[in-house]
């Protein structure tokens, strides 16, 4: 075993958040989504593999985020309606001082709002179980975003646009170079947040509603709180993930962008499942590697891109089907097995006859 | 506290027309060692499920330690120290026997790690059932007997006042029994937890209840001490099919 071994695993996350701009200069919008797709990824697995609660409906929160973000953001210095309803012929411009206060009250309102809503709903959806917990996930997200389609002041079915980043020129931060840093801490503390929860009572606790709840129930867990914490903690961090992606995208769509649930809402599982359900690496590494392989597809099979990302899900799903890191735990698990064995038969062969 | 550990007073429930439990009224005192018979359908795990708060009960009263539970749910109720282990065996499968044991424990810090501390009386219960070498291996990798026994120990370290057990030897290997008796003997003489149980193998019941109650078709058939329910021609007619 190494020592420091969780310091050197940090640094080393570190270190790739900072030199994947610098080496690929170019892509830094699309490492900033790679790090919430790590984001969407690792939250989802909290529910989904860790609880045994396969949510579709974890776009809800994102959304949420999105909405709350930007209109806050926008609502602080201008009329909401009239931005929403400009279309072009007026246009509003933050000052510098106004977009970055109204960016952090935005966050923060994103975060507020997405765990106002989890706790709201959680204890009356998180009453359902196996396939009727995830339909119901599903009309959740659905309805979610055929809602805020219909809210006119956020600009109803045609979606708002976000306040712009102020010009660049007088030592402003350029606009990629601060959105992908705030992607990766952000993506960076949601994973380092997991890791600690997964190993402490409550992450125990979920693991065992995951594996038989009546009997968690029967022991004394107060399973209805722990299943509400844990979708509360997933939808603070989607939240501010909303925020972010609202940003970055420039403008929101109630159902293509901010309750995107064919899209985003999909990968998230997705990336959890190629990974493996229910470990902490899994969902990190499916992150990677979906966010890899839709780059590649988009680029290079587009029209196809989907028929290749069905192609891909085929594959994990029948060579892998507890994923990535699922499937190596269980190698790792057997090579230690063998060798326990070889050493036993070796200690029982040394044994009768006396002879080294 | 007056009078007994657990008072259940006149429950019954209904499932549609079918009175699976009609007027039952029983007690068991503190340190006590009680057994539940009854024929197939009679109404003991349903008697069970309404004491332990998994099914709500149509009428009557439970008491455990001087507290009225009937309306109280199943976790509020094994935090007050009732504990229940069930018929068809369940233990976290794709946890270790150890984080079994862990989340099984009191109550510590929700945000922190299971305390270190802990880890040595939930190796020590472990082996109390013989399953010290199973510490690190899922549980749903055990045999039916020993997940049983993992069951019993999950119990244990919750530190109950007093167990429920559901059919503790049903399933397990013939030779084992004796050595599942041996353990529950010991948790009620050594830990001093009082026990209920539901027992189908009369030589096992016999050999651990000092007092049982018989169940037949949803009604108290009979109660008294082992050797008078063994001869009761009621129970006996019960069990042959007269009723």
């Amino acid at each position: 075993m190494i020592k420091n071994r969780p310091i050197i695993e940090s640094a080393g996350l570190i270190l790739l958040a900072l030199a994947l701009p610098f080496v690929f200069p170019e892509y830094k919008t699309q490492f900033a989504f790679f790090w919430l797709f790590v984001l969407f990824a690792l939250t989802w697995d909290f529910q989904g593999g860790q609880m045994g609660y396969n949510s579709f409906g974890n776009i809800v929160f994102f959304g949420v985020g999105m909405y709350a973000s930007t209109s806050v953001q926008i609502g602080m210095f201008f009329n909401l309606t009239e931005w929403t309803e400009a279309g072009g012929e007026n246009t509003f411009i933050h000052l510098p001082g106004q977009y970055f206060t109204g960016m952090a009250a935005g966050l923060l309102a994103a975060a507020f709002f997405a765990v106002l809503t989890a706790l709201l709903f959680g204890k009356l959806i998180l009453s359902m179980r196996g396939q009727y917990f995830a339909i119901c996930t599903l009309g959740f997200g659905i309805a979610a975003g055929e809602i805020f389609a219909s809210i006119e002041p956020l600009g109803a079915g045609s979606g708002m646009s976000v306040p712009v980043w102020p010009d660049e020129a007088g030592g402003l931060p350029a606009r990629d170079w601060a959105l992908y840093c705030a992607s990766a801490a952000l993506g960076l503390c949601c994973f380092w947040t997991m890791k600690k929860l997964h190993r402490t009572r409550f992450g125990l606790a979920l693991n065992a509603v995951r594996d038989d709840e009546d009997k968690a129930e029967a022991m004394g867990i107060p399973t209805a709180a722990c299943k509400t914490a844990s979708w509360a903690v997933s939808a603070f961090f989607l939240g501010l993930a909303g925020a972010l992606a609202g940003h970055i995208i420039g403008f929101i769509d109630p159902t293509e962008v901010a309750f995107a649930g064919a899209t985003f809402g999909v990968w998230m599982v997705l990336m959890a499942v190629l990974g493996g359900k229910g470990t902490l690496w899994g969902p990190v590494l499916g992150a990677a590697l979906f966010q890899f392989f839709k780059e590649f597809f988009w680029t290079w099979f587009l029209g196809w891109q989907y028929v290749m990302l069905g192609f891909l899900i085929v594959v994990s799903v029948v060579f892998f089907p507890e994923g990535i890191a699922g499937f190596w735990n269980k190698r790792r698990r057997e090579i230690i097995a063998r060798k326990k064995d070889a050493a036993a038969a070796r200690a029982k062969t040394a044994q009768p006859g006396g002879a080294k | 506290m007056n009078g007994a550990l657990l008072q259940v007073k006149s429950v019954s429930k209904n499932f549609g027309g079918i009175a699976a439990c009609d007027k039952i009224s029983m007690e068991v005192e503190e340190g006590g060692v009680v057994g539940l018979i009854g024929p197939n359908g009679s109404g003991k795990s349903t008697l069970f499920n309404l004491i332990c708060g998994a099914v709500p009960a149509d009428g009557g009263r439970v008491v455990f330690g001087g507290r009225d539970i009937t309306s109280a749910r199943a976790a509020e109720i094994a935090r007050a120290g009732l504990v229940r282990t069930f018929q068809q065996t369940r233990v976290y499968r794709e946890m270790t026997c150890m984080d079994c044991m862990r989340i099984s424990a009191p109550a510590a810090r929700w945000l922190r790690p299971p305390p270190k501390n802990a880890d040595g009386e939930a190796a020590e219960l472990l082996e109390f059932v013989g399953l010290e070498s199973k510490r690190e291996e899922p549980a749903g990798a055990l045999s039916f007997g020993q997940q049983k026994l993992l069951e019993l120990a999950m119990a244990l370290v919750a530190r109950p006042k007093m167990l429920l057990l559901d059919e503790p030897t049903a399933g397990i290997n013939p030779t084992l029994i004796n050595g599942v008796l041996a353990r529950l003997k010991a948790v009620n003489e050594e830990f001093g937890i009082t026990l209920l149980v539901i027992e189908h193998n009369m030589r096992v019941i016999m050999n651990l209840a000092r007092r049982i109650y018989c169940l037949a078709h949803g009604r108290l058939l009979a109660e008294g001490a082992a050797a008078e329910i063994q001869n009761d021609p009621r129970v006996i007619g019960a069990y042959l099919g007269k009723h």
